[in-house]
């Protein structure tokens, strides 16, 4: 098998995968977080400055997405082909949320009537919340495993398979660290009254991801002890989980200093810190098969060819750099806070 | 309804529904090029009018392109597994290409053509505009690319059998450069830009017979002319290229354009008609030999007719096939005729005083969009029984994890967003219409720093 730096294809291919869904989450991520707490901001005015604090980026870290999904799909056709019909319900909800929220952002403040915008407040937060959470549930999914054959295609895979008490708790921890990474995005855009609203609602949401994420950890390790055996068999690894609770741990420790933008930097390492905490469990696994662990489908029998990774890696070397470019151009431009003009959503 | 026969439904149907969308902002994207370059070069404010009000409607059209684009992504995954396993190694290198090179492109660009007005100089805000547009036709080559492969594979071998088997790629450029790449994705772009050039010459038609905005108008349709006319020379010439590709690589399907079933010398050519697929006949207005001399310029070449191949290797649908083909052709013509007489007033200096044909403009506009849907459903079903031409059958692309009450469930959950996406579409399109490009004087907030670096340091 062909390596790289000493790294074979298919490991090089799950890093790139991780790197992206990785900034998918600290991008969208805030964007969808601003959004699940669209409601709790009052006013007409503020909601539009809300909206506009996302407005010129939400389209392109969205494409994060698109390229993270291709990417996998690319990189590991037979996970994404397994992982997609086996879910195939929250995939289908996440794309109505997708659009819909789509709509809401473009729509919302196309008419003055009070009915008109209330109603797609409405459907903008509850599509952004939605999507975190869905989001979060099929990552519980993918860590819980489910039961696959010798094809590597999910055994009776049925209507609500999805729907189970550890990946709703992963759902709902996605859906607070992306509030709480939301609501520090929306104290750098923010200013007077609406700013302090802001750092209130910034105090809640780090209780509530707090909250989660310890709940959730107690719940993996009881119910869920295979997430941990990682760990178990490397102690030397335990330094990744206390890096990732250091991170969260300075969180609310700047935010109290009101130094936001580190706030923001540490909660984005919080996003990368527990996909890798999850890429080192995983590894080589995508999906443990929870009936036979021959069945999994791991990195190696889920790759494309050396020849196909070869190129994508050659793809991504050369347009990495672009792409990191232009997001920051656009960042650069749109620096500091939101001013609505005659442009604004 | 089977697994089967709901996923092609709603394949068809989620990717027909965006597909009246990047036509536009490709189309669009053209004329905003064009006039925002226009402005820049002759400091023209009328230009600037222009641009800034075409902008608004591009937003429009590419919000929706984007949110509708990603369901095919997904779909390939849920409702195609076996499918994706299949193509994954050979799409895996267009996809990403296409997310990396045209997608982040444009859409990271977008912010700055939609909110960027005040915020950088005209310089950086037409490189951003251009930047979206080439981004859209890039996305559209990487797309096309794929879909070609599945007309006419090239540079792969299979690997595996039965249900086991899948396509590896074996050659880059090979694949890229598939025998029917190159055609079909000057004939999507031209497409596009027909679609983009009708739009904006109905929208202004719209505004002379209603004495609004007349002078912007004015200039708006004689861009939209030039560009309608031109391009649909340029598409006659591209279908023509096309059809001669299909001809070579896909007998099978070309047979079914023409509903030609028995393979003979000087096989005719059909203006329009009706295929009975029962006796095997083609009722309608004909010109003898004109397939063979179009496939061969010869009117008494042998042309391979349907009976050509298996009863299971050729489409089941052929009076579809036949009748989608021919009204894309049709609807070519008309388009070219409809830009030559608009040309033709336009240089008599009579064009704002023919209402009767300003008003066939505003109407025209769904010319273009039906021209290309047809265009697609002739390729697509075409193609059938096969979804891999000569590699993998439709029906054994499935997912075998997903029922048909799943499919059902998200086939009307689609059918529901969709309407209402299209109403609400509509509704907003109507309204900037109404609206109109601000006639007053603008209120000019633009920085006016030189060139690139400036921006960095504000």
């Amino acid at each position: 098998m062909e390596t790289f730096l000493g790294l074979d294809y298919p490991t090089l291919w799950f890093l790139v995968v991780g790197a992206l869904f990785s900034g998918y989450g600290i991008l969208d991520g805030f964007d969808l977080g601003a959004g699940a707490m669209h409601l709790f901001i009052k006013g007409d005015k503020n909601r539009r400055v809300a909206l506009n604090a996302v407005g010129p980026v939400w389209d392109g870290n969205e494409v994060w997405l698109v390229i993270g999904g291709g990417t996998l799909f690319a990189g590991f056709p037979v996970f994404y082909a397994t992982l997609f019909s086996a879910m195939y319900i929250p995939f289908m909800l996440f794309i109505m949320f997708i659009i819909l929220r789509a709509i809401s952002i473009e729509f919302r403040s196309k008419e003055e009537m009070k009915w008109w915008r209330t109603m797609w407040d409405v459907s903008y937060s509850i599509s952004s919340g939605m999507i975190a959470f869905l989001l979060g549930v099929v990552l519980g999914n993918v860590l819980k495993g489910f039961p696959l054959d010798s094809n590597y295609e999910a055994i009776d895979p049925h209507l609500t398979m999805f729907l189970n008490p550890f990946s709703i708790l992963v759902g709902l921890t996605t859906l607070a660290l992306m509030m709480m990474h939301g609501a520090i995005y929306l104290t750098l855009k923010t200013e007077g009254k609406l700013f302090d609203k802001v750092v209130k609602m910034l105090e809640k949401c780090m209780i509530g991801f707090i909250v989660m994420f310890g709940v959730l950890s107690v719940f993996t390790l009881i119910f869920q002890p295979h997430l941990a055996e990682r760990f178990k068999d490397h102690p030397s690894l335990f330094f990744l989980p206390l890096t990732a609770i250091l991170a969260i741990a300075n969180i609310p420790r700047l935010a109290r200093k009101k130094k936001y933008m580190q706030a923001f930097v540490f909660s984005s390492l919080t996003f990368s810190l527990l996909l890798i905490l999850v890429a080192v469990q995983l590894f080589p696994n995508l999906l443990i098969a929870s009936n036979d662990p021959n069945n999994s489908i791991t990195i190696y029998n889920a790759a494309a060819s050396q020849k196909g990774l070869g190129l994508m890696l050659t793809i991504a070397a050369i347009g990495t750099p672009l792409v990191l470019a232009y997001t920051f151009i656009v960042y650069k431009i749109f620096w500091g806070k939101v001013k609505l003009d005659e442009h604004s959503y | 309804m089977d697994v089967e026969i709901l996923s092609r439904i709603q394949f068809a149907f989620t990717v027909s529904f965006h597909y009246i969308y990047p036509p536009l902002s490709i189309g669009i994207g053209l004329m905003l090029v064009i006039s925002e370059g226009l402005f820049l070069k002759t400091k023209d404010q009328r230009y600037e009018v222009l641009t800034r009000f075409w902008v608004k409607i591009f937003a429009l059209t590419f919000g929706i392109g984007v949110a509708t684009g990603i369901v095919m992504e997904f779909e390939f995954g849920t409702n195609w597994a076996t499918y994706s396993r299949y193509v994954g190694d050979i799409f895996g290198s267009a996809l990403a290409a296409e997310g990396i090179f045209a997608f982040a492109l444009e859409s990271s660009f977008l912010g700055i053509l939609l909110f960027g007005w005040n915020k950088v100089s005209p310089r950086v805000h037409f490189m951003s505009t251009v930047g979206v547009f080439f981004g859209s036709m890039f996305s559209a080559i990487w797309i096309v690319v794929a879909n070609s492969w599945q007309q006419t594979p090239a540079g792969y071998k299979i690997v595996g059998e039965g249900m086991e088997a899948r396509a590896e790629i074996t050659d880059f450029w090979e694949m890229v450069f598939n025998p029917s790449s190159v055609e079909r994705i000057l004939h999507v772009w031209v497409g596009a830009f027909l679609a983009g050039a009708f739009l904006f010459i109905s929208v202004h038609a719209y505004y002379l017979v209603r004495e609004r905005h007349q002078d912007i108008s004015k200039l708006g349709i004689k861009l939209g002319l030039m560009a309608a006319t031109f391009f649909s020379f340029v598409q006659l010439f591209l279908g023509h290229m096309s059809a001669d590709g299909v001809a070579e690589n896909q007998p099978a399907k070309l047979a079914a354009f023409e509903g030609h079933y028995y393979t003979d010398h000087s096989a005719d050519l059909y203006l329009f008609g009706w295929v009975d697929q029962e006796s095997k006949e083609v009722y309608g207005v004909k010109i003898p030999g004109g397939l063979a001399f179009l496939t061969q310029f010869n009117f008494d070449g042998k042309v391979e007719g349907l009976d050509a191949f298996p009863e299971d290797e050729i489409p089941t649908q052929i009076n579809a096939v036949f009748q989608f083909y021919h009204l894309m052709v049709g609807i070519g013509m008309m388009l070219i005729g409809l830009s030559v007489l608009g040309t033709f007033y336009w240089f008599r200096g009579t064009l704002f005083k023919q209402k009767w044909l300003l008003w066939t403009f505003v109407f025209a506009v769904i010319l273009p969009q039906l021209a290309n849907q047809f265009g697609w459903f002739a390729a697509e079903m075409g193609r059938q029984p096969w979804v891999v031409y000569g590699l993998l059958r439709t029906s054994d692309a499935l997912s075998k994890a997903v029922q048909a009450d799943q499919v059902l469930f998200s086939l009307i959950m689609f059918t529901f967003i969709y309407t209402l996406l299209f109403i609400l579409f509509i509704y907003l399109l109507n309204k900037k219409i109404k609206h109109g490009p601000s006639d007053t004087h603008l209120i000019d907030h633009r920085p006016h720093q030189q060139g690139i670096n400036d921006f960095f340091s504000e």
